[in-house]
């Protein structure tokens, strides 16, 4: 089953991929000190809204700008669009002032996606850092509700320090699971914290799967998911059984306007989601 | 009880160490155990002994003035406690406490280092293996180090 994985294929929503739709925030969850979720539904009710997990769509606060965030909510509830980021400049820092019943524009969905529906009977590591996590949210989704078409399902996610933690209860609530192993730690913790310190790839070696028949989705910062890839061939998982969200300076969306390149592929519309031995030579070189 | 000597040879640190060497060590070894919240050694102390974890975790704390214990890393079934006690000054750079009930095999490294000493095989070995514990956590210190997460967006 494994040789049989494909590269993940982008499917874009809509004949026009620059026409814009207006949602409307229904509620603006803060996560952390810098981080919040913004809770999204159509303002047309006859507008169509699917997507896939791991995607993402552009998000326009009208007057401020355009920017790509990944959609972190469930699939099977697309018309609820759940958008979590981190307030890192002015589009971001005026998404954090939206109140609910405020309006904005958005673009998509955009991209590849995890391939969920193909991994089915392996084994799924899904490897987090920091917000990292996001995107990540919508495949585990997908894979949770329907449990049993997949072997173990282990989660290894890491943050910056306790306070950093994203979907903090919904972490513990995917803890009690008998159905799913969750390993979290941090880098750095006071004295009191009772959970791991360490970065995250120190969780590989002592979690749960069987690498021969294991595909792992990993996405956080890329110097965090090139160490990722090394611990988990280390452990024996191929690199066509690993898949990396990357993020580039992504502004078209559809491969337009070169912004995302990343070698010969665009990060746009070939990404966000790549087999990892598609572009892991270019991982490593400092020019792209 | 399981003869320390098989429980060592099943440890990541000991694994396939030559039997006559294994039980050389398992004679400088014996069992410990820890509970939650107690002081393993302090930051200063000799290092003359250290510990393959069996189980619990044991966390590694520096007290910085101003913000207090901070816990650099933590340690878990299997892993390596110390490896100060063979590279001199031979003193423990940080502080050692259990955050959960900890069970692990505690070895005489002043006993194990003078073995070292007499037989350079044996000790040479030992290099090899303390060097790849301290080379992963030399590793995983500097990715701490990068702070990655910190204006991830």
């Amino acid at each position: 089953m494994l040789a049989s994985l494909e590269s993940p294929q982008s499917r874009t929503a809509g004949p026009d991929p620059m026409a814009l739709e207006s949602f409307r925030v229904r509620r603006l969850k803060r996560e952390t000190d810098d981080t919040f979720t913004l809770e999204l539904q159509p303002v047309e009710t006859a507008c169509k809204v699917t997507f896939a997990p791991g995607q993402f769509n552009m998000l326009y606060v009208f007057g401020v700008g355009e920017i790509p965030i990944s959609i972190s909510g469930d699939p099977a509830r697309p018309r609820t669009l759940l958008h979590t980021t981190r307030e890192v400049g002015a589009v971001t820092r005026a998404m954090r002032q939206l109140s609910p019943g405020d309006v904005l524009g958005v673009r998509g969905p955009f991209g590849t996606h995890w391939p969920v529906e193909d991994l089915e009977g392996n084994d799924i590591v899904i490897v987090s850092g920091g917000i990292g996590l996001a995107p990540l949210r919508p495949a585990l989704y997908h894979i949770l509700s329907r449990r049993d078409r997949y072997g173990r399902v282990v989660l290894l996610y890491g943050a910056r320090t306790p306070a950093d933690i994203l979907y903090r209860q919904e972490l513990e609530q995917w803890r009690a699971r008998f159905d799913l192993e969750v390993y979290a730690t941090v880098d750095r913790a006071m004295s009191g914290w009772r959970g791991n310190v360490g970065v995250v790839t120190t969780l590989i070696p002592r979690a749960p799967f069987d690498p021969l028949n294991t595909v792992a989705l990993v996405c956080g910062p890329e110097v965090m998911m090139r160490f990722t890839v090394q611990e988990l061939q280390k452990r024996g998982v191929g690199p066509p059984t690993i898949y990396l969200s990357m993020e580039r300076n992504m502004k078209c969306a559809v491969g337009f306007c070169g912004h995302c390149q990343f070698g010969p592929v665009f990060v746009c519309k070939d990404g966000p989601v790549f087999r990892y031995d598609r572009i892991k030579d270019w991982l490593v070189k400092w020019e792209v | 009880m399981e003869p320390l000597e098989n429980l060592l040879a099943e440890s990541a640190f000991f694994k396939g160490l030559d039997p006559r060497y294994l039980r050389l060590v398992a004679g400088c070894a014996s069992h410990a155990q820890f509970a939650a919240g107690e002081l393993i050694f302090r930051e200063g102390d000799e290092s003359s002994r250290f510990y393959v974890l069996r189980a619990g975790k044991v966390a590694l704390v520096i007290n910085v003035p101003g913000r207090g214990p901070v816990i650099i890393q933590t340690l878990h079934e299997g892993d390596l406690l110390s490896w100060s006690w063979i590279v001199a000054p031979y003193k423990k750079y940080f502080d050692a406490r259990a955050i959960e009930l900890t069970r692990a095999i505690a070895i005489d490294g002043e006993a194990v280092r003078r073995k070292c000493d007499e037989d350079p095989p044996f000790g040479y070995e030992l290099f090899k293996r303390v060097a790849a514990v301290t080379g992963q956590r030399l590793h995983a210190a500097r990715l701490q180090l990068l702070d990655l997460y910190a204006g991830q967006s």
